[in-house]
């Protein structure tokens, strides 16, 4: 008789299509391309690739427009989707226009990349939107286990970005290192994911702050089991000390372009999961999970700015110097609700100026993607006088300069934690912001006060080819990077109307 | 002695079980091989000291290096494994599911083919 049982309909989801138009439209147009240039074998002209990949981010980008003035609306506000699967706020929407932001100058910067390198081709575009479409469903995510799905398309992605430079071995290795890392670090995300789960009987993050605002957990071992290994796997994310080991490896084998998206949008998004689950799911859990992230954040801090200073290799002095706004970024994460806005904001400045400091490294790095040695840099001041002039503005500006955005970045993060009285968070942030201050200007030294030594056959510094659609990315990043230094109030009112909410089934 | 332990220790318990599992699972391993041992005669002969290979003389070290090839095709077969992993607990359901489980799957497996069909278009599914 098993075969005749009735089977009974299920409740199917209810699917808001124009909610989701932001990771449709990028999904949709990576797959899309893939299809196409599977279809004809010919190579798609030069550039188209790279333009295709900026109007599908761009779209993408103007799509989150209406939805944010929605979310605004106080007779509509946040809502969930799918089930509550998938949450529509502020908060999700100012991190997929980062996102978006980074898809833009990344292929700007990577066109002239691929051609330089002898490896056009467009499978580097549709991973880029592949990886920031699984990155928008991560930062909308409303459930732990959609979360980690996200992370996952994120990450893959971002695995085969960094080895796509198949020729050059330094490349592979970075691959291999970013994969072998990033998939211990999910595996104890989703270790921590499984153990929430049996001390709350739910993997919506909504329902979790239900029952844990209306439920007292005798027996809270579990749980917190569970938000060390969370916080152990955003940790590999966010490349913060202690997790923060590949970092340094993978970021200068990386291709630059490629590096610039690891350090801004994967950064971002993991940041934007982590403050959601900390933050706001578990925020009645801040006692128990604010002494491990003030550890990670000084951590970061004194280690990313205090081997920075130590490198020659610039790319790899940057990719510490991440590590540093890593940090920054967590004290902003540790100071709760309180720092939520001010992380944003941060995240915000910081993805302009990494990407334009990696912009000009691939610039600088020429044919082979080698040269980031500080000699490199020797005399740029004189050869290339804007980019040279562009890169110090972006350095000026991680180093938290006034008048560019790192100043109120930095300020905004510092002001949170001494708000929250964590005094001791903020003096240390203070004082790695001025340890750092001095390997920026170290670079800008090497720019414009040294020379190659070759003056006399009138060499004055290396000659850089600069790509127009590169330099059009640098121009936007360096334009924004001021732009947030110097009327920052819009913008930090953005961050702040960027409130993460959560949905739940469960009144 | 069971009934002694406070109910706090539930969970301790349950493990207790896995415990004699294992324990029962290797008193019987032992059993059957030490048996084996002393009742079955014993003529050494070199070629009963080789790596098993499932019946075939074994080729090489074990050292050597297998081709890259298979690579591409372990890749291509986990795809369609995790695809079969699953359509099949869909497909008890169909009908629960209705049109709106017909159409998702129908999205999973069309993504999937677009990767197949890029694999194909590129040449990775022929033998060189």
């Amino acid at each position: 008789m098993m075969f005749a049982q009735i089977q009974r309909a299920l409740p199917t989801p209810e699917v808001t299509w124009s909610a989701l138009a932001p990771q449709l439209i990028l999904m949709v147009g990576g797959v899309l391309m893939l299809t196409v240039v599977s279809l004809f074998k010919k190579q798609p002209p030069k550039g188209v690739s790279a333009a295709y990949a900026v109007i599908v981010a761009a779209a993408a980008l103007i799509s989150t427009i209406p939805l944010w003035h929605r979310v605004l609306n106080p007779k509509e506000g946040p809502t969930g989707l799918v089930s509550n699967a998938i949450g529509l706020d502020g908060f999700s929407l100012f991190i997929t226009g980062l996102l978006c932001i980074a898809v833009i100058l990344v292929a700007l910067v990577a066109d002239g990349y691929l051609v330089r390198e002898g490896i056009e081709g467009p499978e580097l575009f549709v991973l880029l939107l592949l990886s920031a479409s699984g990155g928008v469903v991560m930062v909308s995510a409303n459930d732990l286990i959609v979360m980690f799905i996200g992370l996952e398309i994120l990450s893959i992605s971002a695995y085969v970005m960094a080895a796509m430079h198949a020729r050059r071995l330094s490349s592979q290795e970075a691959g291999i290192k970013y994969f072998v890392l990033g998939a211990f670090a999910s595996a104890f995300l989703l270790y921590g994911i499984a153990m929430i789960y049996g001390a709350t009987g739910s993997t919506n993050l909504g329902d979790i702050q239900t029952f844990l605002s209306q439920n007292v957990l005798l027996h809270d071992g579990l749980l917190v089991t569970g938000l060390a290994l969370m916080l152990v796997g955003f940790g590999f994310k966010i490349g913060a000390v202690p997790f923060h080991q590949w970092t340094p490896d993978v970021y200068q084998g990386a291709p630059s372009p490629v590096t610039a998206f690891m350090a801004s949008a994967v950064k971002a998004a993991a940041f934007a999961g982590m403050i959601r689950v900390f933050s706001v799911t578990f925020g009645t859990y801040v006692l128990d999970w604010r002494p491990a992230v003030f550890a990670l954040a000084t951590l970061s801090l004194l280690a990313g700015s205090i081997l920075a200073v130590v490198q020659t290799n610039v790319k790899r002095m940057l990719a510490y110097s991440s590590i540093s706004h890593a940090g920054f970024i967590l004290v902003g994460v540790h100071a709760a609700s309180k720092g939520t806005s001010a992380a944003l904001f941060y995240l915000a400045a910081y993805t302009f100026m990494v990407i334009g400091s990696f912009a000009v490294v691939t610039m600088v790095g020429r044919t082979g993607d080698g040269r980031h040695s500080l000699d490199d840099y020797k005399g740029l001041g004189r050869s290339r006088p804007a980019l040279a002039l562009a890169f110090a503005v972006l350095l000026l500006a991680q180093a938290g300069a006034p008048f560019t955005g790192g100043f109120f970045a930095k300020f905004g993060v510092i002001a949170a934690a001494a708000s929250s009285h964590n005094w001791s968070l903020a003096i240390i942030a203070m004082l790695t912001a001025a340890i750092s201050a001095f390997l920026y200007l170290r670079i800008i030294v090497f720019m414009y006060f040294e020379d190659t030594g070759d003056a006399s056959a009138g060499v004055h510094g290396p000659s850089v080819r600069i790509p127009r659609a590169a330099s059009f990315a640098i121009g936007i990043a360096v334009v924004a990077t001021l732009a947030l230094g110097i009327i920052p109030q819009p913008f930090i009112q953005l961050a702040k109307d960027a409130v993460p909410q959560l949905s739940s089934s469960t009144p | 002695m069971l009934g002694q332990l406070s109910s706090a220790s539930d969970s301790l318990r349950q493990y207790l079980t896995v415990a004699i599992f294992i324990g029962l699972g290797l008193l019987l391993a032992g059993v059957f091989l030490g048996l084996s041992f002393l009742v079955r005669p014993s003529r050494d002969q070199p070629q009963k000291y080789l790596t098993y290979e499932s019946g075939v003389d074994p080729v090489g070290t074990g050292w050597s290096q297998s081709q890259v090839r298979y690579y591409i095709f372990a890749l291509l077969f986990v795809m369609f494994d995790v695809e079969a992993v699953f359509i099949f607990p869909w497909a008890t359901q169909v009908e629960a599911y209705g049109l709106f489980g017909l159409v998702e799957m129908g999205v999973f497996v069309g993504i999937l083919l677009l990767g197949l069909v890029y694999a194909w278009r590129k040449g990775v599914l022929r033998w060189v």
